[in-house]
């Protein structure tokens, strides 16, 4: 199997529509035959990566490169960075607003889910810049 | 635990998926909070929730969920059960609240199967 490129971009400001780009990304790992405990995982990664991007960000985009060994996600805001990564890396720790909690989300869950089911993961942020989110999921063989 | 079966306890109302009460699930996670929900992986997996939006299905769909029962009372509007269809998720209705929704099923063997647990 050959690399495979694909782009998301997730739209910000619709926290009641986010979701979309991990759907259609969980489409296309079915159709590849992954196994589905890799797809769920990278899923939910992708799915965190957006509700964040949306709640946090205004939106911004996400990459997903798919090798035969690994799953590597890339997700990229220009939104307002994370101060203290280790402080949101705290599960119950959380910034989101009024609207997302609402929805169900802004429970201080999202970033360490996201640890939880990647087998890799980095945080790369700057204040006032924005935020970038690396996710590696091994496939086995 | 059959979906049918699950309908009978709750006296749920089905809402879609009414063709495929026949499927099984093997565990269950009753919550408000999405993150939460996706912190619960489990294969053939049923959701309790209180919380009525579309996210609740994305997530469900996320984990592979296999029935959505909005406990309370609560009625998805069309859009959200349209989503659920598309996914090939069953949701259902019913009238009890959540914990006795959840005590109802625990008591008939469905269980959370979740570290802890016995």
């Amino acid at each position: 199997m050959e690399t495979i490129k694909l782009v998301y971009p997730v739209e910000g400001g619709d926290l009641i529509e986010a979701g979309e780009a991990s759907s259609k990304m969980k489409l296309t790992l079915k159709k590849l035959g992954l196994p589905q405990d890799v797809i769920r995982r990278a899923s939910i990664c992708m799915y965190e990566g957006e509700i964040n991007m949306v709640i946090h960000a205004d939106g911004g985009q996400a990459e997903v490169e798919i090798d035969p060994g690994q799953i590597r996600i890339c997700m990229t805001d220009t939104g307002p960075g994370i101060p203290d990564v280790q402080q949101a890396m705290q599960e119950g720790f959380s910034t989101a607003g009024q609207t997302a909690r609402e929805l169900g989300f802004g429970a201080g869950m999202g970033l360490p889910n996201i640890k939880r089911y990647s087998d890799e993961m980095h945080i790369d942020t700057q204040l006032g810049k924005g935020t970038t989110v690396t996710v590696l999921i091994k496939i086995p063989q | 635990m059959q979906l049918s079966q699950i309908r009978d306890i709750l006296k749920a109302r089905v809402l879609c998926g009414e063709d495929h009460l026949d499927r099984e699930v093997f565990s269950a996670c009753g919550s408000d909070f999405m993150s939460d929900v996706l912190a619960f992986v489990k294969n053939q997996a049923l959701l309790l929730t209180g919380l009525v939006n579309p996210q609740v299905v994305r997530t469900a769909d996320m984990v592979e969920m296999k029935c959505i029962v909005f406990v309370r009372g609560k009625v998805p509007s069309q859009e959200i059960v349209d989503l659920a269809r598309e996914r090939d998720i069953v949701v259902m209705t019913c009238a009890k609240r959540m914990y006795e929704a959840c005590g109802l099923l625990y008591s008939k063997g469905l269980r959370g199967n979740c570290d802890g647990d016995d």
